[in-house]
């Protein structure tokens, strides 16, 4: 029996200890903001936060996940400062890798207060959006670091 | 959370728009697009449902595009919303199943704005009309005396208002005026049309993560199916050995898919589902199964062989599909010939979300959920497998995760419904990304040889152009070599002024599925052009500009005897070259061409490209690093699209384009061994990131008010040719292939 928290609440888990999270957070717990796009940790559209960083949900087995406290897009208070930055530059196309870079985007946000363009691409290039949305990405972010200064 | 109950289709048509106590059915039959609709126009008057007004002002207007995030879902609304004078706050919007009430539905060809404007407007101020006779009747004045502002009549003297809630219930008993009694707003009152406050209406649920993507789809009681395809096209199960995989924890059994009969159309593929609890345990049973298959003629299929024989027929003559003058009597005129050949490779589509669909088969019907940019291909691909009618089949449309072409075919929607029948239950199919990239409808590869004379002047007396790839129409007639529709995506509509001009087209055979990806042949056949125009440029030692203005020559309709885009279409958007001079003056003049120094390294291409009847020039600025590698300090790209409904995601829509076009013109191959997909994943099927992408992509419209024409795709053509011709002018290097990781800069 596997014990850890998603968006503060406490869950356990007995199935397959190979489970990805992704997997789990998706068809088990049917939070479905958290994206499937490669299953590699190559495109970052399932990242989740595990204690605070960020992760790939689809390359973490349930079995690492044991204590740990996990965050989704669902978990994030609404209309977050990053969230709020991406509705004004209007970053999304399609939309689906978005809940991924916004994860992505506030985890970099939580350890750096005022990146450089140099340091969105270093923390971001792992989240691909093949609608191509990466100029508004940085935008937005530098305008959430704006917001949050 | 999003469960999606399984309505009685007759519950459905009730459901939609019932809320509404005014309900617009009236069927609006416009000139001249649905005229070659057969089937829209063979039942002129079955009641067609665009929108309703609830008793509380709520307007619900129905999206009958997809949303892929090209915008369509929401820009055909605004129109409504423009027309009907509603407050767009309080408007929502239904996503419409598959049906051919709504006409053509497939949101593809960048054409959804510019083939349902006029009829979102004459749905919008039909419904507007009606509500101010409602009013004016109540207040026993003459409409005339009547006007609107959002989500209010008002009489002009009195300065008395009536909601649009409040009248809605009278409104709808009022007989639904003519077409030509239906005053349209002009330009100057447009409130939403073309302006910059207009977002996409689903950005709150993607921001937050609560949007619906076909990959969130669920139905009660369903399962999960993860389904082993045949590696090559065509094969055949001999047998299959299952036994590890049903001792994966999670999986129940596995189900066989029978493989289709050619042509391909976009039926399953065929091969071993595995059925499961959840989608790990569907994915990780099939790691465990043992299939043997049978031979396939497409086993033969090597790429660099068959580029071989791609270009070998590129030598030869083709097919003519364009003639104008004599080139084989100015090329016997001599001046200095110019000859050279560009080669293009397969291409996946790779859209974030992989294919991905639900299906329940029950009592001869189907329901479906899928994010499919062609729900009506979803009726028919799912009656065609099933032997049904197409009227049994319900699709219902998600949010797309990307489409950029690939889910218009909806093979993986049959699979859903062809295991569900065998199953009786719900079914989800989902993709890894694996089978995305080897099962794609492959964007093709493409041979072509180009041979041009140059006069004293440097102009060309003579230009030649040959394309060879195995066309899209195989994927509808097995036996097709010749294409058919992609002669009309910038090959038989050379927009230049040379007095000798020939295009042809050569056989080829396809062994993979072969399909259509965003701006389809426009990529090839721009990449041969325009870089071909620069090496003429280079030749001729004149400014790339310059020549490419000489080129196009003075302003004129450009006539064009064969079929481009939809023949209706010829009259209303002419081939101008007076909008494509400008375009490339604005993308000159904002990239600061030919004013800012260079430096060793740096150098800076254009090309310009008309596609789906829009004007596109884009400049590209590259850096290429003493290790060879390319970067893009900056893009500029002037679009004139006609009409436009929302500025900023037109700017979206090219901003992405230049990033797509770098993903294909640095990275992007496809390649096939015996007939097998080399690549897999993203390592090895690279896509642009955010530290390779553009670092600025500067998209400056046009104002015209022209009909509107495509913005989803025409960022694209003009991409590739123009980052090569700046490769060139940084480096001195003519690279004639895509993409360029093929090549060693320094």
């Amino acid at each position: 029996m596997i014990r850890f928290k998603v968006n503060g609440k406490e869950k356990t888990f007995d199935g397959d200890p190979d489970m990805p999270l992704l997997w789990y957070l998706r068809d088990v717990a049917e939070l479905t903001g958290t994206k499937f796009g490669c299953g590699m940790a190559l495109c970052g559209a399932c990242t989740v936060h595990q204690n605070g960083a960020a992760i790939r949900s689809c390359t973490t087995p349930m079995k690492e996940v044991s204590g740990a406290d996990i965050t989704t897009i669902e978990g994030i208070a609404p209309m977050h400062p990053v969230q709020k930055a991406w509705m004004e530059i209007r970053v999304p196309q399609c939309g689906y890798c978005q809940t991924g870079q916004i994860m992505q985007a506030i985890a970099l946000l939580k350890d750096n207060k005022n990146p450089s363009d140099q340091d969105i691409d270093t923390a971001m290039s792992g989240n691909l959006c093949r609608c191509g949305t990466y100029q508004r990405i940085r935008a937005a972010i530098h305008q959430a670091a704006k917001e949050t200064a | 959370m999003k469960l999606i109950e399984n309505v009685s289709r007759r519950g459905f048509l009730q459901g939609s728009l019932a809320s509404g106590v005014f309900v617009l059915s009236a069927r609006f039959i416009p000139e001249p697009l649905w005229a070659a609709e057969g089937e829209a126009a063979a039942t002129p008057f079955e009641p067609s449902l665009w929108m309703s007004i609830a008793s509380d002002g709520t307007v619900t207007i129905v999206a009958h595009r997809s949303e892929m995030g090209c915008g369509s879902r929401t820009a055909l609304p605004l129109v409504v919303a423009d027309e009907l004078d509603a407050d767009w706050s309080r408007v929502r919007i239904d996503q419409a199943i598959g049906d051919p009430k709504y006409g053509e539905q497939d949101t593809d060809g960048s054409h959804s704005v510019r083939s349902s404007f006029d009829l979102m407007r004459q749905v919008g101020a039909t419904g507007r009309v009606m509500l101010i006779s409602a009013a004016a009747a109540q207040w026993s004045v003459s409409p005339k005396d009547c006007a609107t502002e959002p989500h209010f009549i008002v009489h002009r003297a009195s300065g008395r208002k009536l909601g649009y809630g409040e009248v809605a219930a009278a409104a709808a008993k009022l007989p639904v005026p003519k077409k030509e009694d239906v005053p349209l707003k002009p330009r100057s009152e447009w409130r939403y049309i073309g302006k910059e406050s207009n977002s996409l209406f689903d950005l709150p649920e993607i921001v937050s993560g609560k949007a619906v993507f076909g990959m969130d789809a669920t139905m009660p009681g369903m399962v999960y199916a993860s389904v082993e395809h045949p590696p090559v096209l065509g094969q055949k199960i001999k047998s299959y050995d299952d036994k590890a995989t049903l001792k994966v924890p999670g999986v129940q059994k596995t189900v066989t898919i029978q493989t289709f009969k050619p042509p391909h159309l976009f039926q399953p593929l065929g091969g071993v589902a595995v059925i499961a609890d959840n989608t790990w345990a569907a994915f990780k049973g099939r790691k465990s199964l043992k299939i043997e298959w049978d031979s396939s003629p497409h086993a033969v299929y090597n790429s660099a062989p068959f580029r071989k024989t791609l270009e070998a027929t590129s030598r030869k003559p083709g097919k003519l599909v364009r003639n104008v003058g004599d080139v084989d009597a100015a090329f016997a005129k001599g001046g200095k010939i110019i000859e050279a050949e560009y080669y293009t490779p397969h291409l996946a589509h790779v859209s974030m979300e992989p294919p991905v669909a639900v299906a329940e088969y029950r009592d001869g019907k189907v329901l479906a959920w899928a994010p499919t940019q062609n729900p009506q291909a979803v009726q028919e691909t799912i009656a065609g497998v099933l032997g049904i009618k197409k009227e049994d089949v319900t699709c219902h449309v998600t949010l797309l995760g990307g489409g950029f072409g690939r889910k218009s075919k909806p093979d993986q929607v049959a699979e859903a419904a062809v295991l569900s029948k065998q199953l009786g239950k719900p079914v989800k199919v989902v993709w890894s990304r694996e089978d995305d990239i080897h099962f794609d409808f492959f964007h093709s590869v493409a041979a072509m040889y180009m041979k041009a004379a140059i006069g004293p002047d440097g102009k060309p007396t003579a230009w030649l152009q040959r394309t060879v790839y195995p066309p899209i129409n195989s994927t509808f007639d097995a036996s097709a070599t010749y294409a058919d529709d992609e002669m009309g995506l910038g090959w038989n509509n050379l927009p230049f002024d040379i007095p000798n001009h020939r295009a042809e087209n050569g056989p080829a055979d396809y062994h993979v599925r072969i399909g259509w990806l965003r701006s389809v042949a426009n990529i090839y056949h721009a990449f041969a052009i325009h870089s071909f125009a620069d090496e003429l440029a280079k030749a001729a030692n004149k400014d790339s500009v310059e020549y490419l203005l000489t080129l196009i020559g003075p302003p004129r309709i450009v006539s064009l005897e064969y079929k481009e885009e939809e023949a209706d279409e010829k009259q209303r958007y002419p081939l101008d070259t007076a909008r494509l001079r400008r375009v490339v003056e604005i993308a000159a003049e904002k990239s600061g061409w030919g004013k800012r120094p260079m430096g060793k390294g740096r150098g800076m291409g254009i090309a310009a490209h008309r596609s789906f009847l829009t004007y596109v020039a884009t400049v590209v600025e590259v850096e290429v690093d003493s290790k060879g590698q390319v970067h893009i300090p900056g893009v500029w790209t002037a679009v004139d699209a006609g009409t436009v409904v929302s500025p900023d995601n037109i700017r979206n829509q090219f901003e992405g384009a230049a990033v797509f076009g770098t993903s294909l013109a640095l990275f992007g191959e496809i390649t096939a061994t015996n007939g097998i997909i080399d690549q897999s994943n993203f390592h090895n099927y690279q896509l642009t990131r955010m530290n390779r992408a553009p670092r600025h992509v500067d998209v400056h419209i046009v104002e015209s008010e022209a009909p509107p024409a495509g913005v989803g795709e025409p960022g694209v053509p003009p991409f590739a040719p123009a980052l090569y011709n700046a490769v060139f002018a940084a480096t001195g290097k003519r690279v004639r292939e895509l993409p360029l990781s093929k090549t060693k800069l320094v």
